[in-house]
């Protein structure tokens, strides 16, 4: 399978220049450590109209790999194929293969349902549901069936909070409306929703863009400390942000992935000239 | 540093003044107007009200005659047998009519007789006869009792007929005018609420017609109305929204489900008199005939505000159920549908309003017939509010005005007792996100 992919990537001529010579620094480290996702060949089409365009990524086990990269350039569209969220959309197609653990999500026998329990997602725009802070938080272990019991569903309702940094604040009135908190803490909401569920993976779509420094810093921090433990995707606009939360960086731009790295070496030196004019503010 | 004044900037200022004029003016036109269209249409509101009001409160209330009876047994219960089921057949026009016989004793020939016999209602010997079956203690005594009066005399004593028409152009003749200005003058016309209205069907006397049989007539069509379109139409809206595919034919499906919101009523009347009728042969003018043409009616309605109400429903809800692994039939019905439940019932209040105004399919199948006795079961024959309402408009005695308005006031009063609910519900039901 490796040595097909390698085989494709060489043959897909003038797109594969750049990433192609990224190919000695990455299918080292690739070997070295365990991968959680490995994109090959991924195009995704919106009817005729091409968004990303033969992206060939690997995701590391436990560590937050940040997608970056100036608007419409794809990340967003990349990220929502890891836990098939683009299903829904009418006629959005999406080629090539997305492996998790070795196992083709696009596959006819994955159940999205079961795949987005294993992958779970935080949005850019808070959405918690308009139901209690507790219910907002049980309603994913109780549809899944991981609780029998009240008493149990306390438990990780309780866990989960704590985990998102929120349970202090709102320990005392689990039983008000989760749309009542502020954005920071609807978003750390968002995300102990997602960790009640015990996800693997945890895919974040500009999770701090609609947040205000304060609250965004919680998030960073919460990012850190969720990391090692949950493999973490995030897309963000950020390039400080970036440079602060992740291990891995790939940066995006008009459909391609043109490259992608140790988050250091990306930041202080990028091969492309394209990522070096992004990350120094020239373009994006 | 005093910078002459930059003519550019000067002659953009102007222009801004004066449109500001012109845009001043228009919000001032467009506020008058608003306020002009309200002011009408609660002068129109007003006056409907004012109208049927003051046609309508005379006929709750209804003039009785108090008059000496003697029950006697020999003319009631020949046999003596005092069977209930007897009593209720039994002559009872003979004590009315020698009670008024001998309250005016001077009348003796025919005409006169059959003029003061019209005094008393044809329906008054079929109350008392019901009352002597309650309680055949009754029979043999002689008892003062208010008799209900004839529809000419509940009219000329609510003032509705005017004294100074001649005698050959109304219906009341000068002698009973004076009978009823005599009893009268005795203390012995007395004109209580009339329960009567409430609790009876109707009749072809209007003195003892009833709303009650065409109310419930109404509430069982609506209930299978109901219980029929809401499901089915929040399962095509849902269905339509969330699961259909983005094709052809459910372009072609959704275009006629609107078309269908705007085909006539009376339509929906003929299909149910050919399919439920004449080929299912269900029972003619039935509550549950009415209720599955109205459903037909309705479901386009429902249809649309459900579609609406659940296509208002932020997509963020639903990314974030399905983010944490919901299946798409638990997003729709623990995230999607109570969110857009407020806009659902709505909807579904004011098609069912529109249903119980509804006259002309009903009319198709048969719900248009005289029907005396209140209906029991959805397939009993009945009657609807606003037929009756058509009914009695088409009748020709004096005292079905004031019935006709009055039952309008009744249907009024379920209208707002719907819409009410509906507010209730919606407030009930509201989430903020």
């Amino acid at each position: 399978m490796r040595n097909m992919t390698v085989i494709d990537r060489s043959r897909s001529g003038q797109t594969a220049d750049v990433p192609g010579g990224s190919e000695p620094s990455v299918a080292p480290a690739a070997s070295s450590k365990e991968h959680k996702f490995q994109a090959r060949k991924v195009a995704v089409y919106y009817g005729t109209k091409r968004a990303l365009n033969h992206i060939d990524l690997d995701i590391g086990k436990g560590e937050v790999t940040a997608l970056i990269g100036p608007s419409g350039c794809g990340k967003s569209t990349f990220i929502r194929c890891l836990n098939r969220m683009n299903d829904p959309i009418a006629n959005c197609r999406v080629e090539g293969q997305i492996l998790l653990d070795g196992m083709d999500v696009n596959a006819r026998e994955v159940d999205p349902v079961e795949l987005r329990a294993r992958v779970g997602m935080v949005f850019q725009k808070p959405n918690p549901f308009p139901k209690s802070i507790w219910e907002n938080v049980a309603y994913g272990p109780r549809i899944h069936g991981l609780s029998s019991t009240k008493v149990e569903l306390d438990e990780i309702v309780t866990l989960s909070l704590q985990r998102a940094a929120l349970w202090d604040e709102v320990k005392d009135r689990l039983q008000e409306s989760g749309t009542s908190l502020s954005g920071g803490q609807q978003q750390r909401l968002c995300i102990a929703r997602a960790l009640a569920v015990d996800p693997e993976v945890i895919l974040m779509d500009e999770p701090c863009s609609a947040l205000d420094p304060i609250a965004t810093a919680k998030i960073e921090e919460l990012i850190d400390e969720l990391s090692g433990n949950y493999t973490i995707v995030i897309v963000t606009h950020s390039m400080q942000q970036a440079a602060r939360v992740s291990d891995m960086t790939a940066f995006f731009h008009l459909g391609d992935l043109v490259e992608t790295g140790p988050t250091d070496n990306i930041f202080t030196t990028p091969r492309d000239e394209r990522t070096e004019g992004y990350i120094t503010g020239r373009f994006g | 540093m005093s910078a002459a004044p930059n003519p550019v900037v000067h002659a953009t200022r102007a222009r801004v003044a004066a449109s500001l004029v012109r845009r001043h003016r228009n919000e001032q036109i467009f506020h008058g107007l608003g306020l002009g269209a309200i002011v009408l249409s609660l002068l129109a509101l007003a006056s409907l009200i004012t109208d049927v009001v003051g046609k309508g409160y005379s006929a709750f209330t209804q003039t009785h005659i108090a008059l000496i009876v003697t029950l006697d047994p020999a003319v009631i219960d020949p046999d003596g047998t005092r069977d209930p089921a007897a009593l209720l057949r039994a002559d009872f026009q003979t004590p009315v009519r020698d009670a008024l016989r001998a309250r005016f004793p001077d009348v003796t020939s025919n005409a006169e007789r059959r003029q003061l016999y019209a005094l008393i209602s044809p329906s008054a010997p079929y109350i008392l006869a019901a009352q002597v079956a309650d309680d055949p203690s009754l029979l043999g005594r002689t008892l003062e009792l208010d008799l209900l009066a004839g529809d000419e005399v509940d009219t000329l004593v609510k003032g509705s007929i005017s004294r100074d028409v001649p005698e050959d152009q109304r219906r009341i003749t000068d002698r009973q005018i004076g009978w009823v200005d005599a009893l009268t003058a005795a203390g012995e016309v007395s004109t209580p609420f009339n329960w009567a209205f409430f609790t009876g069907g109707d009749s072809r006397d209007p003195e003892s017609a009833g709303i009650l049989g065409a109310a419930v007539g109404s509430a069982l069509t609506l209930a299978v109305a109901l219980v029929l379109s809401f499901p089915l139409a929040v399962a095509a809206a849902v269905y339509l929204e969330e699961f259909a595919p983005d094709n052809r034919w459910t372009y072609v499906i959704e275009v006629n489900i609107n078309n269908l919101a705007a085909v006539p009523s009376i339509i929906f009347g003929l299909l149910g008199l050919a399919v439920f009728l004449n080929f299912f042969g269900l029972p003619r003018s039935a509550p549950l005939v009415g209720g599955l043409v109205l459903a037909l009616m309705t479901l386009p309605v429902i249809i649309i505000a459900a579609r609406g109400a659940i296509a208002a429903v932020p997509p963020s809800i639903r990314e974030a159920a399905m983010g944490i692994g919901s299946s798409p039939v638990q997003v729709v019905f623990h995230h999607v549908v109570p969110l857009a439940l407020p806009g659902i019932l709505t909807g579904t209040i004011i098609g069912m309003a529109r249903a119980l105004g509804e006259t002309a399919p009903l009319l198709m199948i048969g719900m248009v017939a005289f029907i005396v006795d209140v209906p029991h079961s959805v397939t009993d024959a009945a009657t609807v509010l606003p037929v009756q309402i058509f009914l009695w408009a088409d009748s020709s005695e004096r005292a079905f005005v004031e019935r006709t308005a009055a039952a309008t006031l009744v249907l009024l009063a379920f209208l707002l007792i719907m819409n009410a609910t509906a507010v209730y519900l919606r407030r009930r039901f509201e989430v903020r996100y």
